[in-house]
């Protein structure tokens, strides 16, 4: 390392060998330190902001009530979806939130195979939002079968009519994907939480916290013995969540892939989509992430490092999108498919939707070029604009999938129009003011970033640590003299 | 103190405060070497071949893991084709279910596998580990609380064989423990 500056830096010594990298810890923070701040978090007072931002949501959340009670009482017509554009934005809806629902899994359990220890600030924050993604997504297909009390009709339990479900259809493959992404991620969420809980536990002053926390670290006391099958749990919790998220939105896809639709009978949709996932939920983390360091004092802990991490991320997946449309426009003016090249022409020419592909293409393709720039993925007002257009293109990209095809079918007799009705469009605004008041309330009682897991990528928590720093020392003598 | 007889044998063992992980791990060999056997270390965070040091060998909740997701796939192809071929076959298009049509069973088999297999990660780590215990003795410890903030901590219980009440108090302080408290029952 000689010749650089790296030796006055706290570097871990045994990534100094090699390429010197940042600390994932600034300021060399102490354990204690981060037990404080992470912890401090619950137990003082919220900051006016965090009331400025909940009651606002909590409201968007009541009119999310009103218009299921309104839908329920009245009927599904209330919804501007017919045909033969069935799927309105019901379905647009909940592919977007099931997306914006993959980040999370793929920083705890991708990241963590991977051996990526930036995830270590990030992780809990972003399980916290898929899951809170998922119960938001799981609301639009649930009240779109039209009768929701008849919902318990897509599990495989025997019914008064004797008939059994369709295990051929992928509309039944997704109830048990999404069903099982959203148990698989509560409990790798839930195993990640017992140790930070139990410090909550342990800090708690006032009986009641004291009792919760209690109650839900289940007794944790972090004995080596407990440690060693915990690490065996979380790893084979993160080998099982890998392909499960993968399956997931390829499962979402197949909804679409399967049918015969022009535009949406494509072997291209499960790595796309995938990767559109992956794009739209890393969006998602950081629009949350940015406001959620600067307003607790968090700097220290999600470091510039981390954003450049996530805003790389989003320009290889962005990427991928971008190829992804392209080749969808290439198969279907290379192939022989009529209706699928009439279908491509619609939706990029002279279609009734092809503003929206336009906007598509700008938010998720165009858009985060910008960060291939250094300079865009360390400013952060550039990273929080560019990270919003994605969020709004990758809506616009399920929009644009969904009805511009079936609005324009086979025959031009079957053709129509859709706009979706104030119904949609206030419970869609709900969905908002749900996700953002959860969010809200888990960083009011739970640990927002997971305490034992930073304290774990310390340099100091190497058992090896002093032996290192001494061989740096020597090191660094030999160096200079 | 050590006269009473009454004392020792309410006691629970000694909770000592190491300085550091690597202080932990140094300790940690030594407490093998010297043979006890029912112990431990209390960290914030996994402390990096602390099972090396303590000489604990391989986890075996993957073999737990394997017996869950092997029922779930298990589970899968009977659900499926008890319902699909014996119970109700479902002709939709006109595509007919059978053995053949396996290929259309395989995502539910891969979710059911999966979920499975995670509920046997969940529950087979709580048998090991023997949680949720809400109670424990080490928890009327002030010293040992510190194990989730920033304290390195080993525990020997008075139960172990080996333990004695005075030479195993010397014994910690020699292999560098700072603060020592017993624990009571």
């Amino acid at each position: 390392m000689a010749g650089t500056n790296s030796a006055d830096t706290d570097v871990h010594p045994s990534e100094a060998e090699g390429v010197a990298r940042e600390p994932l810890v600034l300021n060399n923070r102490s354990m204690g330190w981060i037990t404080d701040r992470i912890c401090g978090i619950v137990e003082n007072r919220q900051p006016f902001i965090w009331w400025v931002l909940f009651v606002p949501s909590v409201c968007l959340f009541l009119c999310l009530l009103f218009t299921l009670v309104y839908l329920v009482s009245t009927g599904v017509g209330v919804w501007g979806n017919n045909q033969p554009v069935a799927w309105g934005w019901a379905i647009v809806n909940f592919v977007f939130w099931i997306g914006i629902g993959h980040a999370g899994t793929l920083i705890s359990a991708i990241l963590f195979l991977t051996r990526q220890k930036w995830r270590t600030s990030v992780n809990r924050a972003s399980e916290a939002m898929t899951l809170i993604a998922v119960m938001c997504a799981g609301i639009f297909p649930g009240f779109h079968v039209g009768r929701f009390w008849m919902v318990w009709f897509l599990a495989p339990v025997p019914n008064a009519n004797a008939i059994w479900q369709n295990f051929k259809s992928p509309l039944l493959w997704d109830v048990f994907a999404v069903s099982t992404y959203f148990t698989v991620s509560v409990i790798f969420w839930y195993i990640g939480l017992i140790p930070d809980l139990a410090t909550l536990r342990d800090r708690a002053t006032k009986k009641l916290p004291k009792f919760l926390y209690g109650f839900f670290s289940l007794g944790w006391r972090g004995g080596n013995r407990h440690w060693r099958h915990y690490e065996m749990a979380y790893l084979l919790l993160a080998a099982l969540s890998t392909p499960l998220v993968l399956s997931v939105h390829s499962v979402v896809s197949f909804d679409f892939a399967t049918s015969i639709v022009p535009g949406w009978h494509t072997t291209i949709f499960p790595p796309y989509f995938v990767a559109g996932a992956i794009f739209g939920g890393f969006a998602m983390v950081l629009t949350l992430m940015l406001p959620v360091r600067k307003l607790y004092g968090l700097e220290d802990l999600i470091t510039a490092k981390h954003i450049d991490n996530m805003a790389k991320i989003i320009l290889l997946t962005g990427t991928i999108v971008g190829y992804a449309y392209i080749m969808e426009l290439f198969i279907s003016y290379y192939g022989a498919n009529k209706f699928e090249s009439d279908a491509f022409h619609l939706r990029i020419l002279s279609g009734p939707y092809t503003w929206a592909y336009y906007c598509m293409f700008f938010c998720n393709v165009i858009a985060p070029q910008v960060f291939w720039f250094k300079w865009s993925r360390h400013n952060l007002w550039m990273v929080f604009i560019i990270v919003n257009f994605v969020n709004a293109g990758m809506w616009f990209e399920r929009f644009v999938i969904i009805p511009t095809s079936i609005a324009r079918d086979f025959l031009p007799g079957q053709w129509g129009y859709y706009s979706p009705s104030w119904v949609e469009k206030l419970m869609f605004l709900g969905t908002f003011g749900m996700f953002f008041m959860l969010f809200l309330l888990f960083i009011r009682f739970l640990p927002v970033i997971a305490a034992s897991e930073v304290k774990g990528v310390l340099p100091e928590s190497d058992p090896h640590y002093p032996e290192w720093k001494r061989l740096r020392e020597k090191r660094r003598k030999s160096t200079s003299s | 103190m050590s006269t009473s007889s009454e004392k020792s044998s309410s006691l629970f063992g000694y909770v000592a405060e190491f300085a550091s992980a690597s202080d932990l791990y140094h300790a940690a060999e030594k407490v093998r070497e010297e043979g006890f056997r029912r112990w431990d270390v209390h960290t914030p965070y996994p402390v990096h071949g602390m099972d090396h040091a303590m000489g604990l060998g391989k986890s075996w909740l993957s073999a737990v893991v394997l017996a869950g997701g092997a029922t779930g796939t298990l589970t899968a192809l009977l659900l499926q084709f008890f319902t699909q071929v014996s119970l109700y076959p479902t002709v939709v298009q006109s595509k007919p279910t059978n053995l053949f049509t396996i290929p259309a069973f395989f995502p539910v088999t891969f979710e059911l596998t999966i979920l499975l297999a995670a509920f046997a990660t969940v529950f087979g780590l709580f048998v090991f580990i023997m949680l949720p215990r809400w109670n424990h003795p080490l928890f009327n410890s002030k010293l040992f609380s510190k194990f989730s903030d920033d304290g390195f901590i080993m525990v020997i219980e008075a139960r172990d064989p080996k333990f004695k009440k005075e030479q195993t108090k010397d014994f910690l302080k020699e292999i560098g423990a700072g603060d020592i408290e017993e624990v009571a029952h």
